[in-house]
């Protein structure tokens, strides 16, 4: 099998079925409005979402901090430049590193949970068991998880943020001999309000469209366990996809403001 | 034939997944507080026909007529209204794996209904009880239970709320002989208790036998042949004796491969 004809079908797979799933996200959308909200569906999502994705996307995000200290000061020293590490770290994790590593994680852990989970639903005629019983699955099943993970991303990657900082301090000051104080100091005064207001942006973005894809492609779900997996593989790749393409078109918006 | 209200009343009705025409024009007609149990092979369309008649799939043409209304346009007004009116046992009983027992029979009232937890608790107590199951059963995930006692939960939630229509997906299917007459004695006996209308599918005939007022053959999504139970025996129509008696060779040839 060739990895880029996988990906490259599942990208025009995803492009196609784009409307399909524009529709989708109009439908959980409008049950939010005409149906009652079920609180619990909701912070019980909220919980296994945005908490238990906590300590991954910290722990990624102190490595990719980490790492990139030392990349920008390897780079940086062939023009003198590397008092401004802080900065540039600073800046590469609030708008770029946090907000997507952290997407990246969460698709993976929640995305497949939630397009396994609700497949299974629909294999196990769950989801139409629910209609019998004068619960809309939209407002039950998918209204809650896309609010929910729209809502804990952007604050999972505040702590990312922090954590991802503090990863690009612990390399500054332990291995490369920067002072600490002047470290936070620099990006504290380098960092603007609209730096990292554009991460939790995006985050906030992301946290929609890896939901969105999760559940989608577990309410279509067809066949029994295969369809499950099959479903749940897509559901990774196409948020993933999703992520990355989402954050060029905003990048490229946001950097205008 | 008597004149009793009609309480299903279905004409035409057609459904094809792609190029598979699994119902080809079905007409059907249950009166009032009777038991309706259809009968056919596996694959044949019955579970097809009974989430039509529900309201969970939308069939391509003919007329569903529940109670003078037809719900064939499967609007979301049309969902409703079947929702409210129906109660159902899935064949692989469809609790919900993520709830605790209770919370599945009283699913409706509570996340529909918005009742009290403790109200609707109580209710899904008496459902428990109503089909034989000790109100501890109701603090155990669905995972716990065995296949009875799963048809029995299923029952109860599909009672919850008083339908005064109620389908049964294959109740009895992968139980024991005892089970599930077990079973069929709930069935008939909630049934009776609600006087609802019912609607079955079964393979089972000693189920069949035991459960039906009326029995309508589904074979090729068409109705074939429609009797009293005790006619079924002797029906004279080959296929519903071949099938009756269970037996390979007749008329009805089983589609072992695929076309
Ligand atoms: N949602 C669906 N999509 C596509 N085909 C389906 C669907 N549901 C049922 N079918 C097909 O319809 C036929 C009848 O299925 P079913 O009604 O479940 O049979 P049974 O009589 O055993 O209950 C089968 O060939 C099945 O593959
Ligand atoms: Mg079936």
């Amino acid at each position: 099998m060739n990895p880029f004809a996988t990906t490259g079908r599942l990208t025009l797979d995803a492009v196609a079925e784009i409307g399909r799933i524009a529709q989708f996200a109009a439908r959980s959308g409008a049950s939010l409005f005409t149906g009652p909200f079920f609180s619990r569906a909701f912070w019980s999502a909220f919980l296994r979402i945005g908490y238990a994705s906590l300590p991954v996307v910290g722990l990624t995000a102190i490595f990719t901090g980490a790492a990139l200290a030392l990349n920008i000061y390897d780079g940086s020293l062939r023009f003198n430049a590397e008092s401004f590490l802080p900065q540039i770290v600073g800046v590469s994790i609030v708008r770029e590193l946090g907000p997507v590593s952290a997407a990246l994680m969460v698709a993976g852990r929640c995305a497949s949970a939630m397009a396994a989970e609700i497949g299974a639903m629909r294999a196990s005629e769950q989801i139409d068991a629910m209609s019998t019983l004068s619960v809309n699955p939209m407002g039950y099943l998918v209204a809650p998880r896309i609010l929910a993970t729209t809502i804990a991303l952007p604050l999972l990657v505040l702590v990312a943020d922090i954590i991802g900082i503090y990863g690009g301090y612990l390399v500054a000051v332990y291995a490369l001999d920067f002072s600490g104080p002047a470290y936070i100091r620099n990006i504290d005064q380098f960092l603007q309000n609209r730096d990292i207001i554009s991460g939790l942006i995006k985050a906030g973005v992301f946290g929609f469209l890896i939901a969105l894809m999760g559940c989608y492609y577990g309410y279509y779900s067809r066949g029994g366990a295969q369809g499950v997996g099959s479903s749940t593989r897509t559901a990774v790749v196409a948020s993933a996809v999703a992520i990355l393409a989402s954050n060029y078109f905003m990048t490229s918006l946001l950097v205008e403001i | 034939m008597s004149e009793a209200k009609k309480k299903i009343h279905v004409r035409g009705l057609k459904k094809a997944f792609g190029s598979n025409e699994v119902l080809r024009g079905i007409d059907l007609d249950v009166e009032d507080g009777k038991s309706m149990v259809i009968i056919g092979g596996s694959g044949s369309g019955k579970s097809v026909l009974i989430k039509c008649l529900l309201g969970v799939i939308k069939p391509d043409s003919g007329v569903i007529d529940i109670d003078g209304r037809n719900i064939s346009r499967h609007t979301s007004a049309d969902q409703r209204y079947m929702s409210r009116k129906s109660g159902m046992l899935f064949q692989g009983s469809a609790l919900f794996d993520s709830l605790p027992v209770w919370e599945n029979i009283a699913f409706r009232l509570l996340y529909a209904e918005k009742k009290p937890r403790k109200a609707a608790k109580e209710k899904a107590i008496e459902c428990l009880a109503l089909v034989g199951l000790s109100p501890e059963v109701g603090d155990l995930s669905p995972s716990e239970l065995s296949g009875g006692m799963k048809k029995r939960v299923s029952l109860a939630r599909a009672i919850a709320s008083d339908p005064e229509i109620i389908f049964f997906d294959e109740p009895t299917t992968g139980l024991d002989p005892i089970m599930a007459d077990v079973i069929n004695n709930l069935i008939l006996e909630r049934v009776k208790a609600l006087g609802a209308t019912a609607i079955s599918i079964t393979h089972d005939m000693a189920s069949a036998r035991k459960i039906a007022d009326d029995i309508a053959m589904l074979y090729q999504g068409q109705i074939i042949w429609r009797g009293k139970p005790e006619e079924m025996e002797n029906s004279g129509n080959p296929m519903v004796d071949q099938f009756v008696h269970g037996r390979a060779e007749g008329p009805i040839q089983m589609q072992v491969k695929r076309r």
